[in-house]
């Protein structure tokens, strides 16, 4: 048995340890989830047009000689290309392209500001009330339930009616209206996280409760949430542009492409194209936004789906190599 | 408190309280540990075996202070662990530590091999990013990993890798005591022995005392130097390891070693096949919880709660009538 | 000489991942008379399981391909058929049960029912004989008050219970061959040893084959009258119960029966230990698939993988140890005399 016990005392002291060097750090999850959404044709194309939006929101000044929000009567409803007007003007005499411009601005800010701020509220009532479960949970989803059956439309009105039309009690507005959903979705993750093991083996070395949600769960349930913001993102712009069509969001003289659709509804007959612009802008971008998201969503996903057809061309081309 | 014993468990308890209907009333009460007196010795490794449900692992988490007591007393060297609160409680952290069986579910999938077995000492010690590499290398060496794959994610290793990872991480902060939940049960049978003999070379070198709990009898057997046995909460027999499978005094351990399957075919069976299942926590026969399925069942047995007693050579039983030697195969 | 029911040719079967083709099993041949119980016996990722869903023809939902070799049942073989013929072979005259009893049935229905649906699919009966006669499966295989408990949801009985209902509804429609992937791993020993015993007697009265896929060696003692070990997806030992556990040939199998720790004899000493670890699928090794973790390993295992050599009657071994007078290898089985005991 001497064979034997050789082989045991090899498998005990390690065969080749090099204290030495590391071997290269493997890229993360984020590393390859980017390179898989970067095969993806949908995903791509909305990340480079909500790009193009980004950029030229930004850039608006330097796009434009124009002045959005000034008025002048003189130069009304002008067709596409007059006067460098490069689409036109509205009923007011406002240069339409920028109008779009610097509406951009305005969707984008309220899309991320929202998507952001319900992230964050969101993240923290859903980690806490999943986690901890007992009282707190009844208390915050109770909460959840009820701000749930606030109607955006009302709190809006109300908002309105007492504090005036501020842009950013707006944004405060939709995201006291919008955290819910967040909440439910990493509470349900947290539910389920917080059953596995490797959080008893944090909690047997002492890591605290704030440790284990920050440190352990919440990079374990990053993904979806991240999924989530992106598709809120799209659903904040589609918010705000309801809002200002209604009058109770955007006021002027700034603007918005809600606001844009709202006065250029009265010109329906006259000049469509001045509600298609606003129209078209806002459906790409919430376009683009979602095929980002769904591109996360699938970039993220360990388990890529193949394809049905895939497989069967495989199986049969393997099955032909082997006769 | 005998010097000997590095934990004494006096009385323990742990009951769950089942919750039903609008108001979450508590309706009943699983009995998952029931009254529970036995005590550890530095050094030794102390099996507790008993099947799903028996509430071996539960008692492996309130010795732990993962859960807490409904009553009773747990002494490690001398303090009531159940007592402990905040830095006390984090001290004692460093002393007992805990391997679960599950090696993929124990590790974080998202941190780090380094950042694993790190972790401890990152709470624990004051040291540098340098010393806690320098101490992750020399415990990944002592649990024989490859010490340059520290910068790799768990799931690039395999369940013996991982469940090395996860003793790694036990011992770092040297404790003195180390539950072992079912530590080689999920693991292929090539690598559960070198992984055995691993936790037991680590006892050698660090004198470490281990609370080894499991179900496959074989393991407990080889690594134990006393067995508990536990059915529905409690123990039912106790015994140095060699007397307790050599001549088992309950009816329930006979029947339990009777069944194991065995690689020999040739070897003539004589087995107790035990008749129904193993009944609910919740709500356990009277009298001798094992009276419903046992073949020498008595009047009495379902009457009388038998107590855990005495026998002499450090055996203990749980019986109105243990077997007597030579009567079991 | 016994009539052979199943008999399964060079069977490779395999998967497409996204780094290519995956080969679960290759070259496996096995065969089952009828009333024969055979193990096959391996650790994770040696394949087993995948024999059993390619017999099935049930890899094919799971993403997966039966590449090569031929499964003949009765003489007919199965890799031919489509899969609208399957289904009537599945279930009927092969039927299969699984580790996790509790997955394995739909919590919405009675266990009466469900067995009463495997009836009334395979044997053509109506509603009401049907579930007469889930009664008297659910006596079959040892259910106290099988009435009342044909009326019961899953979640009601234990997992004991259950694994016994699944068996039920497997032998409903009474099977030639009856495939158990790891029935008893999700349970007690002692509930164990009950539901073994179940299937022996069972066995003996409806005179089944049996084809068990075990990674524990005491089960396979207990059940198989032949044993197949695999090792990373191919059969590296084969031979009658008796043969394999008398005379371990392959140095895996012998490991593999001296790692586990015995209830008699010494204790506490050094266990004996295969060194490494089990290769994945992806990466396994050129030559002999176990060389990098076999003590006894020679030039020859590097390079050229062995094929099933005799080792003694009909006790196969895949390992050059085997191969005629020593040949190529040089050695000889009397020149590692700790192997062959």
């Amino acid at each position: 048995m001497s064979e034997a016990n050789m082989q045991t005392s090899a498998v005990i002291s390690p065969v080749e340890v090099q204290a030495a060097k590391p071997l290269e750090r493997p890229p993360g999850p984020w590393r390859t989830a980017w390179s898989k959404f970067r095969r993806n044709p949908y995903a791509m194309t909305g990340l480079v047009v909500l790009l193009v939006f980004i950029v030229s929101g930004l850039a608006a000044p330097w796009l434009t000689k124009y002045d959005p929000a000034k008025i002048d009567l003189l130069y009304a409803n002008l067709k596409a290309g007059t006067d460098a007007h490069l689409l036109g003007t509205d009923e007011m005499g406002r240069d339409i392209f920028a109008r779009l411009l610097y509406s951009a601005r305005v969707s984008l800010l309220v899309g991320f500001a929202v998507a952001a701020g319900s992230v964050v509220i969101g993240t923290l009532v859903g980690s806490f009330s999943g986690y901890f479960g007992g009282f707190i949970d009844t208390c915050f989803m109770r909460l959840v339930d009820v701000m749930n059956s606030i109607p955006l439309l009302f709190l809006n009105i109300l908002v309105l009616a007492i504090f005036g039309t501020e842009f950013s009690y707006m944004i405060i507005v939709l995201i006291l209206t919008s955290w819910m959903s967040v909440a439910r979705l990493v509470r349900g993750t947290f539910l389920q996280l917080r059953e596995m093991q490797y959080v008893e083996a944090a909690r047997a070395i002492g890591v605290s409760n704030f440790g284990i949600i920050f440190r352990h769960l919440l990079r374990n349930a990053s993904f979806p949430i991240i999924v989530n913001a992106t598709l809120m993102v799209g659903a904040a712009i589609l918010s705000e542009s309801a809002l200002s069509f209604l009058g109770l969001g955007i006021q002027a003289p700034q603007t918005s492409w809600g606001l844009m659709l709202s006065n250029a509804q009265e010109f329906m007959l006259v000049d469509p194209l001045q509600a298609v612009y606003p129209g078209v802008c806002i459906l790409l971008v919430v376009l683009a936004v979602n095929f980002i998201g769904d591109g996360i969503q699938d970039s993220l996903n360990p388990r890529q789906k193949m394809s049905e057809r895939r497989i069967d061309r495989w199986r049969k081309s393997f099955l032909k190599s082997k006769i | 408190m005998n010097t000997d014993n590095l934990l004494e468990l006096r009385g323990v308890k742990k009951y769950f309280p089942i919750r039903s209907g609008l108001l979450n009333r508590v309706v009943g009460q699983v009995k998952a540990v029931d009254d529970i007196t036995l005590s550890i010795r530095k050094g030794e490794t102390f099996g507790l075996v008993g099947e799903s449900g028996c509430g071996k692992s539960t008692l492996g988490r309130v010795v732990l202070n993962l859960h807490k007591a409904t009553e009773g007393e747990v002494n490690f060297n001398g303090t009531d662990v159940q007592k402990l609160t905040g830095q006390e409680l984090r001290r004692l952290r460093k002393e007992m530590q805990i391997i679960f069986q599950d090696p993929f579910g124990s590790l974080n999938p998202r941190f780090l091999v380094k950042d694993i077995i790190g972790e401890p000492l990152r709470l624990h010690e004051r040291m540098t990013e340098r010393e806690i590499d320098i101490r992750v290398v020399e415990l990944m060496e002592l649990v024989g990993l490859d010490a340059t794959r520290r910068n790799r994610y768990p799931n690039e290793f395999s369940g013996g890798q991982r469940q090395r990872i996860g003793i790694a991480r036990a011992i770092a902060l040297n404790p003195q005591f180390i539950v072992a939940d079912e530590a080689v049960s999920a693991l292929d049978v090539s690598v559960q022995s070198q992984v055995i003999n691993l936790l037991m070379k680590l006892q050698r070198e660090l004198g470490l005392t281990f609370l080894f709990i499991a179900h496959g009898l074989n393991v407990v057997r080889h690594i134990s130097d006393r067995v508990g046995v536990m059915y529905l909460g409690k123990i039912v027999e106790l015994a140095p390891t060699e007397e307790l499978f050599a001549r088992p005094l309950h009816p329930y351990t006979a029947a339990l070693l009777s069944a194991i399957p065995r690689p020999d075919p040739t070897r003539k069976r004589e087995r107790i096949v035990l008749q129904g299942d193993v009944p609910s926590p919740a709500n356990p026969p009277s009298g001798c919880r094992f009276h419903p399925r046992c073949p020498a069942a008595k009047a009495k047995c379902s009457v009388d709660e038998p107590k855990l007693r005495e026998l002499g050579d450090g055996r203990q039983v749980a019986c109105h009538f243990p077997l007597e030697a030579g009567s079991i195969g | 000489m016994a009539e052979k029911l199943l008999e399964i040719e060079n069977l490779t079967a395999g998967f497409l991942t996204m780094s290519g083709t995956v080969k679960a099993t290759e070259q496996v041949s096995i065969s089952i008379d009828k009333g024969q119980t055979v193990c096959l016996v391996g650790e994770s990722g040696s394949g087993k399981s995948v024999t059993s869903l390619a017999i099935m023809r049930l890899i094919d939902y799971s993403g997966g391909a039966i590449l090569d070799g031929s499964i003949k049942f009765r003489g007919e073989d199965l890799t031919k058929r489509s899969q609208a013929e399957m289904i009537q072979t599945r279930g009927n005259k092969i039927a299969m049960i699984f580790q996790d009893p509790m997955s394995s049935l739909n919590p919405v229905f009675t266990v009466g029912d469900q067995i009463a649906e495997s009836i009334m699919l395979h044997r053509k009966k109506g509603k009401k004989e049907a579930r007469k006669m889930a009664v008297d499966m659910l006596r079959l295989v040892g259910i106290p008050a099988p009435e009342i408990r044909a009326k019961q949801y899953p979640h009601e009985l234990s997992g004991g219970m259950c694994q016994r209902v699944v068996i039920a509804i497997a032998l409903a429609c009474e099977p030639d061959l009856l495939i158990a992937d790891e029935p008893t791993t999700a349970l007690d020993v002692t509930v164990q040893a009950q539901i073994l015993d179940l299937l022996r007697s069972l066995q003996k009265e409806l005179g089944m084959s049996i084809l068990m896929i075990t990674h524990d060696m005491g089960v396979a003692a207990e059940m198989a009258d032949r044993i197949a070990v695999m090792y990373a997806g191919i059969i590296v030992e084969e031979g009658s119960a008796s043969d394999i556990f008398a005379r371990p040939s392959h140095p895996y199998t012998e490991g593999l029966l001296k790692s586990v720790p015995g209830l008699e004899g010494a204790r506490g000493e050094e266990l004996f230990t295969i060194k490494g670890n089990i290769p994945g699928l992806s990466q396994l090794p050129e030559g002999c698939r176990f060389h990098p973790r076999c003590p006894h390993a020679k030039e020859i295992c590097r390079e050229k993988a062995p094929p099933a050599f005799t080792v003694k009657g009909d006790h196969h071994a895949a390992c050059w140890m085997y191969m005629g007078d020593g040949g190529e290898a040089g050695w000889t089985i009397e020149s590692i005399p700790e192997v062959s005991r």
